[in-house]
C-alpha cells in the first residue's frame, strides 16, 4: 500500500463512494434516452392520458395502465398498512422484548419468498377463492392487491418497528405514569411520536408496490382496461413492461421505455417524499 | 357511551395480536404449501440431471448452475464497492453535504424496482456494450441492484466497531489505512457477510432483471458470455406456461429452502456478532 499512500487510498475510497449515486445517475439517464424522446414525438397527452394500447396499429395510450397500477398498489396498502403497522405495535409495545427480536427476523423471511412464487400461490390459492365466493375471473385488482399487502409486509413491519423503538422511554413512562393502559398510552403517544416514521413506512411499501412485476403478471389478468370493480382484471405498468418487451421492437419498445420512464419517475417521488418524512424524525430528535 | 379502558386494553391486545399471528400464519402457510407440493419432487437425482423436453422431465441442474454463478458474480462485484463506500462514510470523512447526497444516492437505488434494472441492463449491457443476454450481463445488472444492501450493512458492521480499537491502533503509529485494513474490517467482518448474504438471497430470487439481461437459456453454461436461466426463472416458465406443475413445485422447493438457508445463515451471523458486543 506505500505504493498508492495513504492519500490515495482516501482518493480511490471517494471514488468507490460515488458508486451508487453514479448507478443510480446511468440508469436514470439510458431509461430516459430511450423513453423520453418517443414520448415527446407520440404527444405527452396522448401517451399518458389516452386508453388505446394497441401497438400493432401505433396507438400508445397508458392511461388504463396508469389507472391499474394505482389501484392495485391502493389495495395493497389498504391491506399491508394496517396489518404491518398493528403487527409492529404488537412486537413493540405489547409482547417482551425478546420476543419481538425472535418474530420480528421471521416476519422479515416474507421479503426472502420469490415474487414468482407469491404469484404462483396467488394463481393456485387465491384467484379460484375470489372466482368462487365474489365472482369475476378471479385474476383481477382484489387478487394483486391482497398479494401485493402480503409482500409489503415485511418493509411496513420493520420500518415501523424502528421508529417505535425510536420513542423516547421517557414518553410512555409519562403515560403509564398518569394511569393510561399500555392501549391509551400507544395510541395517544407512542403512535403519534412516531408517526412520521410509520407514514415513512407506508410510503416507501407503496413504492415497493408499485415497482412490483413478477407477481403482478401472474395474479392481476393483464387486461389492458380501466378497471370498474375490484374484481375486473388489470395491467399494471410493471405487467406491461414485462409482458412486451420479449417481442417489441422500434416505436413499440421505446413506448415500453417511456412506460418505465413514468414508474421510474414515480417510484423517485415516492422514495424522496418517504426520505423526507425519515429526516423529519431524525430532525425532531 | 364510553368503554372502559381495561376493555380497549384487552381489545387492542387480541386485534394486533391477532394481525402478527395473521402475518406469521401467512409465512408458514406459503413455506409449507411449496415444501408439501414440492419436497415429494425433490431428489438429489433431480438436481444433478439436466433437464427434457424443456423442463418437463428430467432434473435442474443448469438451474443450479445458473444460481450459483449469478448471485456469486453480482456479489463479487458489489462488495468491494459497498464496502468501500462504507469504509469512506464512516473512517474517511464527517457529515457534510457529499455524504448525504451519497446516502441519497444510496437510499434511490435502494427503492427501484427491478424491472427498471431489468430494463436498465437489457439496453446498457445487452445492447449497448454488447454482452448480449449472459452471466455477465445479468450478474452486472445483480451488482447494482444489491449494492445499496451492501453498502448499508457494511456501514452498519464499521459503525458497531469500537471506538477504543481505532484509538489503540492509532496510538501504536498505525495509519488510518493501516487501522482499517488491520483492524477495522477484521472486526466488521461477519456484519459484512452479512450483508453479502442478503445481496446472495435478493440475486437469487430475482426473477424479471434475471429474463432481461441473462435470458432463460436452458442449456449448461459454458462461458460468462452464454445466456443462463435461474431457478426462479425456470420455475416461472414451468409454471406459467403449465409445462410441468409437478417440476415446478420440485424447482420452487429448491428455491425456497436455498433461500431460508441464506436468510438464516445471515440471521445467525448478526446475532452472534450481536451477542459478543452485548
Amino acid at each position: 500500500m506505500k505504493l498508492i499512500g495513504e492519500k490515495g487510498v482516501r482518493g480511490i475510497l471517494l471514488g468507490i463512494a460515488f458508486s451508487a449515486l453514479s448507478a443510480l445517475l446511468l440508469i436514470a439517464l439510458f431509461i430516459m434516452s430511450e423513453g423520453l424522446p418517443f414520448m415527446f414525438r407520440y404527444g405527452l397527452k396522448g401517451f399518458l392520458f389516452s386508453s388505446e394500447w394497441q401497438p400493432e396499429i401505433g396507438k400508445f395510450g397508458i392511461f388504463p395502465m396508469i389507472v391499474s397500477s394505482l389501484w392495485v398498489t391502493l389495495g395493497a396498502m389498504a391491506i399491508g398498512g394496517p396489518l404491518g403497522v398493528a403487527g409492529a405495535v404488537f412486537l413493540t409495545e405489547f409482547v417482551p422484548r425478546s420476543v419481538m427480536r425472535v418474530v420480528k427476523p421471521i416476519t422479515e423471511l416474507l421479503a426472502g419468498i420469490p415474487s414468482v412464487v407469491y404469484g404462483f400461490i396467488g394463481v393456485i390459492v387465491l384467484a379460484p377463492l375470489i372466482r368462487g365466493h365474489l365472482g369475476g375471473p378471479g385474476l383481477s385488482v382484489l387478487a394483486g392487491s391482497v398479494v401485493l399487502g402480503i409482500m409489503i409486509l415485511p418493509t411496513v413491519i420493520s420500518i415501523s418497528i424502528d421508529s417505535i423503538l425510536a420513542v423516547p422511554q421517557s414518553y410512555r413512562e409519562g403515560s403509564l405514569a398518569l394511569g393510561a393502559t399500555t392501549w391509551q398510552t400507544v395510541h395517544m403517544v407512542t403512535v403519534k411520536a412516531a408517526r412520521s416514521g410509520i407514514i415513512a413506512s407506508i410510503i416507501l411499501a407503496m413504492g415497493r408496490a408499485l415497482g412490483e412485476t413478477m407477481a403482478v403478471i401472474m395474479v392481476a389478468g393483464n387486461s389492458v382496461k380501466i378497471p370498474h370493480s375490484p374484481l375486473d382484471s388489470v395491467r399494471t405498468l410493471t405487467a406491461n413492461i414485462a409482458l412486451e418487451m420479449g417481442y417489441a421492437t422500434g416505436l413499440h419498445r421505446q413506448a415500453l421505455f417511456a412506460t418505465g420512464v413514468v414508474l421510474f419517475v414515480m417510484i423517485m417521488v415516492l422514495n424522496i417524499v418517504a426520505g423526507l418524512a425519515i429526516r423529519k424524525r431524525v430532525g425532531k430528535k | 357511551m364510553r368503554i372502559p379502558p381495561r376493555l380497549t386494553q384487552a381489545g387492542a391486545f387480541v386485534i394486533l395480536g391477532s394481525a402478527t399471528l395473521l402475518t406469521l400464519a401467512v409465512l408458514a402457510f406459503i413455506i409449507g404449501f411449496v415444501l408439501q407440493k414440492g419436497l415429494p419432487v425433490l431428489s438429489l437425482r433431480f438436481l444433478f440431471t439436466n433437464p427434457q423436453d424443456m423442463g418437463r422431465a428430467g432434473g435442474i441442474l443448469p438451474m443450479v448452475v445458473g444460481t450459483v454463478l449469478l448471485p456469486v458474480l453480482a456479489v463479487t462485484l458489489a462488495t468491494p464497492l459497498g464496502v468501500g463506500t462504507a469504509v469512506f462514510l464512516t473512517e474517511y470523512t464527517r457529515e457534510s453535504r457529499v455524504t448525504r447526497l451519497i446516502r441519497f444516492g444510496t437510499d434511490c437505488l435502494a427503492g427501484i424496482p427491478s424491472i427498471i434494472f431489468g430494463l436498465f441492463g437489457f439496453i446498457f449491457f445487452v445492447t449497448t456494450l454488447r454482452m448480449g443476454w449472459s452471466i455477465l450481463s445479468g450478474g452486472l445488472t445483480l451488482a447494482f441492484m444489491i449494492l445499496p444492501t451492501i453498502i448499508r450493512t457494511s456501514e452498519e458492521a464499521v459503525k458497531a466497531v469500537p471506538k477504543s480499537f481505532r484509538e489503540v491502533s492509532f496510538s501504536l503509529g498505525a495509519t488510518r489505512w493501516q487501522t482499517v485494513r488491520k483492524v477495522v474490517l477484521p472486526n466488521a467482518l461477519p456484519g459484512i457477510v452479512t450483508g453479502v448474504m442478503l445481496g446472495v438471497a435478493r440475486s437469487i430470487e430475482e426473477t424479471a432483471v434475471v429474463i432481461f439481461t441473462a435470458g432463460s437459456a436452458l442449456r449448461m453454461p459454458t462461458s460468462l458470455l452464454d445466456s443462463t436461466r435461474t431457478m426462479a426463472v425456470h420455475f416461472y416458465i414451468l409454471a406459467r406456461e403449465g409445462i410441468s406443475t409437478e417440476n415446478a413445485y420440485g424447482t420452487a422447493a429448491t428455491l425456497v429452502i436455498l433461500i431460508l438457508a441464506v436468510n438464516l445463515l445471515a440471521y445467525w451471523l448478526m446475532h452472534r456478532v450481536m451477542a459478543k458486543r452485548s
